[in-house]
Order: C-alpha cells, then structure tokens, then sequence
C-alpha cells in the first residue's frame, strides 16, 4: 500500500506542479497589487478580486488532486460526453446566458458565472484526442483530418455566435496537434506564415501595390528558372493565389470584420494613433509595463495599475502590473516560467507510451502558448487586443479552473504512462 | 513514437521563438524607450504650486498693518475636462454659460495641458460649497492661496500694492513669476518684494484616472516646500499714522515723521489716501481704474513725490551753511527795513515784517526774508570768488542736507526735488557774471528751488541731531533675525558742525514757544518744540501751509514736516496738526483745545468735484504749457493740481515773498 502510494506520487510530474503552482501564486499577488486599495490591504479578503481569486486557487488545488484520483481512462472514455455537455452549454449559454461587455459568455450560477468557452478548449481538446489516436495506426489522410478539423471548429462556432472573437481563434492553435501528427505537412505550415505575413502587408500597403510588388517578383523569380517549365507554372500559379489571397483580404478586412476589431488591428499596425480613444487600453497598457524599466517600481507600487488607468487591470491586461511592478526582470522570470512550462509540457507528450495522451499534450501545450502569446503579445503592442486571459495569472474561476483541468488531466495521464489508456 | 517526432523541434522552436519575441519587445518597452516613464509620471501626477504666505509687515510696536487671507482659486486643465456637469459647476461658482465658455477659451488658449486660472478667488462660502461636487468636474481642482489684507485700512501709500504679474513681469523674471502670481506694484510691496514673496513651492500629487487625488507622489522626493516671505517690521507708528491720516481727511498734502535718532519714518500720510482693502480681491480692476481717474490723485505718493518751493525751511539751512562757510557767525546782525533791496536798489525782496536790527537767534524766530538776503548775497558775492564759482560751493553744502538729491529711502519712485547747478543760470543769464542779485530768491528758498516733504522732515532730523542724519527707511528690521539694511545704519554728516547748530535751534525754540514766534500759538504745554511755520507759494492758487518741527529741544524723538496743500498760512493749518502729532507721539496723548482739533478736523481743502469729460487732455496741455492762458475756471484747477504732481513753482515769481 504503502510502496503503491510512493510510486503513485513518485511517478506525478512535481516540476510541472510547481511551475503551475508558481504561477498561480504570481497571479494572486499580481491580482492584488492590481487592485491594490491601502484602506482595505488584506489578501483574503472576500469582498475584493485577490480575495475570491485565493479561494479560486485553493478549489482549483482540489481539483487537480481530485484529477490526479480519478482514474485516467475515464478522461479518454468520457471525452465524448464531456464534449457534448461542453456543446450544450456553449448552446444554452446563447439562450439564458448574460450578456457582459458585448459578450454572451456567462452563465449566472449564483454568484459565480461560469464561462462555457473556457472549458471549451478542454472538453475539443480531449475529444481531438480521442479521435485522432483512434486513428493513429494509419497514415494521415484527408478524411481524418476533415473530422478532426469539424471537432475544431463546432465549438469555433458556437463562440462565434456569442461572439468572442479572442476565444474563438484560441481553438485554432490546435494547428500545432495537426502538425505534430502528420495532418499538416511542413510547406503547410510554411505557407500558413506566409499567409500571416501577407495578411499584415495588405493591410499596411495598398493591395495594388503589393501585387505590383509581388509580380516583379515573380517576373525575377520567372527569369531565374525560365530554363525549368515546372517551376514556371508552380511560380505562377503561388502568384495568381497571393493576388487573389490579398484581395480578398481587403475585401474580408472591410467588410467581415466589425469595426472594433479593424481599429484594434489598426492600432497595432500603426495605421492608427488613438491614445484617448480605441488605443486607449493599449496605450496605457505600455505605458505601466514601459514604466516598469528594468528593475520595476515594487510591489503595490505600480501607480499605472493602482490608480487605474489600464483597463481591465486583474483579467486581461494583468501583465501590466507585473511589467509596471516587477520590472524587465520580473517579465523574463514570468516568462521564463512559461517558457519553461510549455517546453515541459512537450515534453511530456513526447514521452507519452499512448497515442492519446500525446495528442491531448500537444493540444494543451497549444492552448497555453496561444494564450500565452496573444495575452502578453497584446498588452506589449504586437498582436490585436484580443480579450483573452493570461493562464494562472488572470483572476477569474472559470478561467482558472478549465487551465488547471486541462493541465492537470494531462499530468494524469503521464502519471499513468506505464500503463495503457 | 511516431514518424513525426522530429516535428517537436519545430514546435519547440516556434515556442522559442515567440518568447523571445516577447523578451525583446519588452527590453525595448522597458529599457531602451525610457518615454513610457515620463508617460506614466505624467498621468499620475498632479504637480501642486504651494503658493508661500507673503511676508507680514508690522508696525514699530509690533501690531499688524498687512497679513493674508486665505482664498481659493479654481484651476482647469483644459484636455481633462470632459463630460462634466456644466450646469453644475456655473450655478456653484455662479456663472453662466458664455461665462464658463469664456474662461474655457481663455484657459485653451492660455494651454490646453496645463491647469490655468478658471475662477479667480472664490470666497470660503462658495469654496466649501464646490467642494463637495468637485469630484464630479474631472481636470478641475481648487488652489489655495493668499491674499492681502489691511486691517486698519491705513498707510496705503506707504505699504503700496500687490497684483497679478503681466507678460512682461514675467519675462523681465526669467521665468521666476508664473502667470497668476501676484507681485508687489508700489510702496513697501514693490521695493522689498524679494523678500517679501518668499519662494514657490511644488507638491507632487497622485490621481487616479479619474483625477481624484490618491496621496503623495514618491514620498514626496521631488516636492519642494514654499518658503514664506520674510516678515517685515516697518518703522510706522500705526497710531500715529491713524492720527495722520485722520488729520489729513479731506485735504490734500503730506505728513512725514521721523526717528531723528535711527531715520525711522513714524508717520508717512499722503492725503487723498485710499482703502489698501480696494486693491485685493475681485473688484481690483475696477478700484484700480477709480483711483487712477480720480483727480485728487490717491495714488500718488505725495511725501516723496511731490515737491514744493521749501520756503522758511531753508532759511534754517542757509543760516547752518553760512556760519559753517564764515560769512556770518551767530552775532551777526542785519537790518531788515521791511524787505531786502538788491542789484542796486533795482529789485526788492519784500520781508513779513519790520524787523529792524536782526540777529541770527531772531532771524530764525521771526523768519525774516531780509537777513536771508544779505546773507545769501554774503555767500555768493563776498567769498573773492566769481558768482558761479561762489554758488558751486553754496550748492555743495545745500546738498548736504539732501535738498535736489534722492535721500534713498526704501519706496520706488522718489523725487529728488529740485537744486539747480551754477550753469542753469549762467546758460540763462547768458554769461558767467551773474550775481545773487540774480536769482536772490533762493535765499529764502523761493524760485527754482524744491524739496519733497520727506526731504524737508529729514532737513529737522539733521537740527535734531545737530549736524548729521541716517537715512530715512521705512522697514527697520526684516525676518525673524531683525536684519536692519547696512545703508539705513550710516550716519551721514550734512558737513556743518554741530556748534553752529545752537542759535538755530535757539531760534526755532523761539519762534514756537515765545510770542513773537510766527509758531507760536503751535506750541506744546510742558515739551519744547522746535519748529517754524512756512508757506509754499503756489502760483496757481493757494499757497500750500506748511510746518517743520523737531521736539523735544534734547534727545529729540521726532523731526516732522506738514504739507497741507491750497491752505495758506502755514500756522494755522499745518502747525496744530504737527504739534497734535508730536504730542501724541511723545506723550501718547493731545492737549490741543477741542475746537482747534476739530476744526483741523472738518477742515476741507479739496479741489471741487470736477466734471469736465475731457479733463485728461486738458490736462495734458496745461502740463505742457503751463504758461497757456487759461480760459475757464476749471481748467485752472486742475492746472493746479497738475502741476503739483511734477516739479513745482520753479518758474515762480521772484518778487513776491513771504
């Protein structure tokens, strides 16, 4: 007994925890600096955010232990039903949600709201796994990658509707589990950045222009190889596609996109100077991690974040007060943590026995980095703002929550790699 | 393990890449770009001018005669106010729409990012009510600060004025004023206004983003405390100036008292005065333009001002730089047959009276015009030297005793009066030849000649102390340190030795306290007195009264001279009010029978009330030509007024005399 609880806990990824836990502690104070009032100091106090967010902490602690308990295959086997009550909800949450900030996000369960979306990513993560490793005796093929794609994208659209843009293009980081699996070849994922890249060049440059651009170009590219047909046709034809693939940027920019997001790309872009107005949030934001240099102002010292003027200072713009408090170095060690969580993480997978742990790993791994990258890139001013939470770090239970589910389903599985799921 | 496993590299690398990506966004955010800092500073700072309490000034006994009164300025910045309660905010400081759209206009134009003036010096009333809703009005907020206030209304000449700094005050600072900053204009104010405004200091303020104050910015490192002005003890007797100035009501002219002993100025009266209330607080501009108009001038500062043929005054210098100059001693006798005849018997001085054979002793007593005669035509024409050479000397021991020269005392804009050198008269004689004969009238300190009251007071300090003087100040000690100024603590010889002093003051002893005195019905039960009527002629009306005295006779504590201007005879208005002073200044009390004193008292010398619309240019023109003839009544007076204002009566008659 005694020596299988040993082994139990033994073969637990302690590294992981901790960084996990780190973070989660990181946030707390980060949380209460952010909200910092000096007549009401206390760190538990329930009335405040830091306050909730410890308790938020101490029952995500109890879950992931709950987690670490239950025996693994029931995540691989129930990830079905998960992701259909996950739909369900996503659905219901159109219906008897609350609308907060433009979004139809919440459910109202007491006087907690519960955000579907969030457990979203979890429930099409388990599910993308399940199937994929269902599959994984065969090659890659294009019927496999269709469903996998169609287990992506239902919940993609049902956040959509709500509409939350920024966890919504979450899910599409699940990209890197396509890739790692064969489902995504190299010149894919190549051309994927070049789309990217093309993307932010046609809405800096005039589309005509760059195609001018694009054509000379080809026109050297064409003279280069004139000898080789097949390069000729294969050079025409990327050429006819980016023209295309830009006009029809132009076209989606001005005429999918609502407002509001086209003012946010322009801000990063540079293409507008709104520091009052829509570059408001962002603004401000640069200014309290600018404000930071290298050392920091200390804790509770950030005036940026203290006295308010960022936005949304404890969910996503949270990084501000570690920039403005804790300084560039603070940034690199935050960094660092996550830098090194991800890495972990991966792996972690890669040392998986199961088809479907490994797959459920990337998926996790994928979701973090996203967030990790849009939530801190947004903040520093190179992506969009993008609403979406800093995981561990942003207060909220929801959010808190599905990350350590998620994390801690996958530290489940890896306790359990000797065996078979 | 798959056959993608190598795909991990490219993942990892992605990672990798991205955090760097982070890392250096953020070296460039946090360290290179160091504009986010001031950025941050700059929202959340709220820099506060702590305006310093101007120096108090106090009388001689230590009673007050200006402190500060706390009042509160509401300030804007301009890119801060938005969506506030406009509505609001006119009814609480009780403006109205174009008014709040006017001072909004102002304040952008003045800066759009810095707080200017909105509302100048609200009361406390309106500041308590604003208060409570001054949260709702975002890039508003309420300076305090101080400004005059004059508790006995008195002295307004002496202590002068502050007010608001114009462009080029500022400019002229390089910098040191702000606009809103207040600066001393005149009197005390003006000339001791660096020590007086004390320095300007900076607190350093958080706010939230919604521009409610949150505490202390760094601990208050880059704050700066404001040094308040340095208290000034001025010389004045607040009594004795309260007496002055009640004295002089309704009349136009000057009191001058001073310490023989210390050059301390007891009582400085310039008559019309005016409320130093007036010039605080928002009706300012207004007051300012009333006083200004007004003919009766009450801004100007007559007793350094203003400057009037010296009349019987001299005579008491002539008779000190004769002696010091040997050409009369104290036996030297002159006959006086009802005037002085010169040039051959060609001109006449006329005297007052028949004085027969008249000593020195009782040349002062009586005031006669004639011995003067002889006496001046002594200095110029029996000293083996030619006239001009002989007047160059007769000028340079009058000066000693400050007549055509700044004293220095501490006000901005004194008259040196007036003493002309030896080539004004040889330029209009044509030739150096000339005589006393020629300008025989400044022998009795008639003609050409002028002194402002303060110099003719300082003349009774000089025969007060018997040979020398300190020059005359009005604040005798500054700060907590009782700093007295070195310049105000050099004795300073009027070059005629004391001796010779004895049969002057002999005389002025005489002329108050014995009969035949022409001061005699001036004279102080139990204290002697010395002093002497005079008159100063006007030639534009009449002639101003005037006495100059010194008391007591030993140890003397106070030297005065009185000016009341279009009064005439200078016993009888001028001496009852010298005397009350220096009774009430050395025995804190008056026995002057009632009738006199209110007869002083109701006394009215002032211009009639004018009402000729175009009295500013008509004035203009009598300035100018003063010899223009004038066609009405009114323009006489105000010719006469005029005139005052400048150097006086040196065109006058020399041959109608006292």
């Amino acid at each position: 007994m005694n020596n299988q609880k040993n082994s139990f806990f033994g073969k637990i990824d302690w590294l992981t925890i901790s960084l996990w836990l780190a973070l989660c502690l990181i946030g707390w104070f980060n949380i209460h600096a952010a909200v910092y009032d000096p007549e009401n100091p206390g760190l538990f106090n329930m009335a405040t955010n830091y306050g909730k967010q410890s308790m938020y902490i101490a029952s995500a602690l109890i879950i992931g232990i709950t987690i670490l308990i239950i025996d693994a295959k029931f995540f691989s086997s129930a990830s079905p039903v998960i992701y259909a009550v996950v739909v369900l909800l996503l659905i219901a949450v159109l219906v008897i949600g609350r609308n907060v900030g433009g979004n139809q996000a919440w459910i109202p369960i007491g006087s907690f709201r519960l955000q579907p979306s969030e457990f979203g990513k979890l429930a099409t993560c388990l599910l993308l796994a399940n199937y994929l490793s269902s599959q994984s005796n065969k090659n890659p093929n294009m019927h496999t990658l269709a469903i996998g794609a169609g287990i992506v994208l239902f919940p993609v659209f049902l956040v959509m509707l709500q509409p939350d843009t920024g966890s919504a293009l979450a899910f599409f980081s699940l990209i890197f589990v396509f890739y790692r699996e064969g489902y995504v070849n190299n010149s894919l994922l190549i051309f994927g950045g070049l789309c990217i890249v093309l993307f932010v060049m046609a809405l800096l440059v005039n589309a005509w222009i760059l195609i001018g651009i694009l054509a000379v170009l080809a026109g050297f590219f064409m003279w280069t190889f004139r000898k080789k047909r097949k390069h000729l046709i294969n050079i025409g034809i990327i050429f006819a596609a980016s023209a295309v693939f830009i006009l029809s940027v132009d076209l989606v920019y001005n005429h999918v996109l609502q407002s509001h997001q086209r003012n946010r790309i322009d801000i990063i872009l540079g293409k507008m100077d709104d520091p009052r107005g829509q570059g408001y949030n962002l603004n401000q934001s640069k200014i309290a991690i600018g404000s930071g240099q290298f050392w920091g102002k200390g804790y509770l010292q950030g005036t940026q974040t203290k006295y308010n003027f960022v936005p949304e200072q404890s969910t996503d713009f949270i990084f501000c007060t570690v920039g403005e408090e804790w300084g560039f170095v603070g940034s690199i060690f935050l960094i660092g943590i996550y830098l090194t969580l991800l890495l972990r993480i991966i792996h972690i997978a890669e040392r998986q026995r199961s088809a479907f742990a490994r797959i459920y790993a990337y998926g996790v791994a994928s979701i973090l980095f996203f967030h990790f990258f849009i939530n801190i890139g947004m903040t520093i001013g190179i992506v969009p703002v993008i609403g979406i939470p800093l995981p561990f770090i942003s207060y909220g239970g929801s959010s808190l929550w599905s990350f350590t589910i998620l994390l801690f389903i996958m530290l489940k599985f890896d306790s359990n790699r000797k065996g078979v799921v | 393990m798959n056959s993608f496993f190598a795909r991990k590299f490219v993942i990892q690398g992605i990672i990798i890449s991205i955090a760097l990506l982070i890392i250096a966004r953020l070296f460039y955010l946090q360290i290179i770009d160091d504009s986010y800092i001031h950025s941050a500073n700059s929202n959340v700072m709220r820099k506060v001018v702590v305006y310093p309490a101007r120096g108090v000034i106090l009388d001689r006994t230590g009673q007050v005669l200006v402190q500060n009164e706390p009042v509160y300025d509401l300030m804007v910045t301009p890119r801060e106010a938005k969506d506030i309660d406009t509505a609001l905010l006119c009814q609480l400081i009780e403006i109205d729409k174009e008014g709040f759209i006017k001072r909004m206009d102002k304040a952008r134009a003045h800066s759009p990012y810095r707080a200017s003036i909105f509302e100048k010096q609200l009361s406390s009333r309106t500041y308590a009510h604003l208060q409570e809703y001054l949260y709702r009005f975002r890039g508003f907020y309420v300076q305090n600060r101080t400004v005059r206030s004059y508790p006995d209304s008195i002295a307004a000449q002496f202590l002068g004025y502050v007010n608001e700094v114009t462009e080029k005050d500022i400019e002229r600072s390089n910098g040191f004023y702000r606009p809103g900053d207040y600066i001393g204009r005149s009197g005390v104010e003006r000339s001791y206004e660096d020590l007086l405004r004390g320095k300007r200091g900076v607190k350093n303020l958080m706010v939230d983003a919604l521009n409610r104050p949150k505490g202390v910015f760094m601990e208050g490192r880059y704050d700066t405390l404001a040094v308040s002005g340095e208290g000034l003890v001025s010389s004045l007797d607040k009594e004795l100036q309260i007496l002055g100035e009640k004295l002089m009501k309704n009349k136009l002219g000057s009191i001058v008292a001073i310490e023989p002993s210390t050059g301390e100025v007891l009582a400085y009266v310039s008559s019309p005065s005016y409320n130093p209330n007036d010039m605080v607080g928002r009706e300012t501009g207004n007051n300012y333009m009333k006083l200004l108009n007004d003919e009766s001038k009450p801004l100007f500062n007559r007793p350094i001002q203003a400057s009037y043929p010296p009349g019987s005054v001299f005579k008491v210098v002539a008779a000190l730089t004769a002696q010091q100059a040997g050409v009369i001693d104290e036996n030297t006798t002159f006959f006086c047959p009802h005037g002085y005849s010169y040039g051959g018997g060609r001109g006449f001085m006329r005297c007052t009276h028949y004085h027969g054979a008249t000593s020195l002793i009782r040349s002062i007593q009586v005031s006669c015009n004639t011995y003067y005669g002889y006496t001046y035509a002594k200095m110029i024409d029996s000293r083996g030297l030619s006239g001009p050479k002989a007047y160059d000397l007769w000028y340079e021991a009058i000066s000693k005793f400050g007549i055509g020269h700044r004293l220095g005392i501490d006000l901005p804009g004194e008259n040196a009066g007036l003493l002309y050198k030896s080539d004004h008269f040889t330029k209009s004689y044509r030739n150096d030849k000339w005589r006393s004969a020629f300008n025989i009238s400044l022998s009795i300190g008639q003609g050409e000649m002028g002194v402002t009251p303060l110099q003719m007071a300082n003349i009774m300090a000089i025969v007060a102390n018997r040979g020398f003087y300190y020059r005359p100040h009005l604040i005798k000690a500054i700060g907590d340190k009782k700093i007295v100024k070195k310049e105000f603590t050099e004795k300073i010889s009027a070059g005629v030795d004391a001796k010779y002093y004895t049969p002057v003051i002999e005389g002025l002893s005489r002329a108050v306290n014995m009969g035949e005195g022409t001061a005699f019905a001036n004279r102080i039960a139990g204290l002697e007195m010395c002093g002497k009527t005079g008159t100063a002629q006007n030639p534009h009306g009449k002639d101003h009264a005037v006495f100059f005295a010194f008391a007591p006779r030993d140890n003397p504590k106070i030297a005065i001279a009185v000016f009341v201007e279009n009064a005439g005879y200078g016993g009888v208005w001028a001496g009852p009010i010298a005397s009350m002073m220096v009774e009430k200044y050395i025995k804190d009390t008056i026995t002057m029978p009632k009738h006199i004193q209110d007869r002083i008292y109701n006394a009215n010398f002032m211009p009639a009330p004018k009402v000729d619309p175009k009295k500013t240019e008509l004035k203009k023109a009598t300035d100018s030509t003063k010899s223009k003839k004038d066609t009405t009544k009114s323009v006489n007076r105000i010719a006469a007024i005029t005139t005052r204002e400048t150097i006086v009566h040196h065109s006058a008659v020399n041959r109608s005399h006292e």
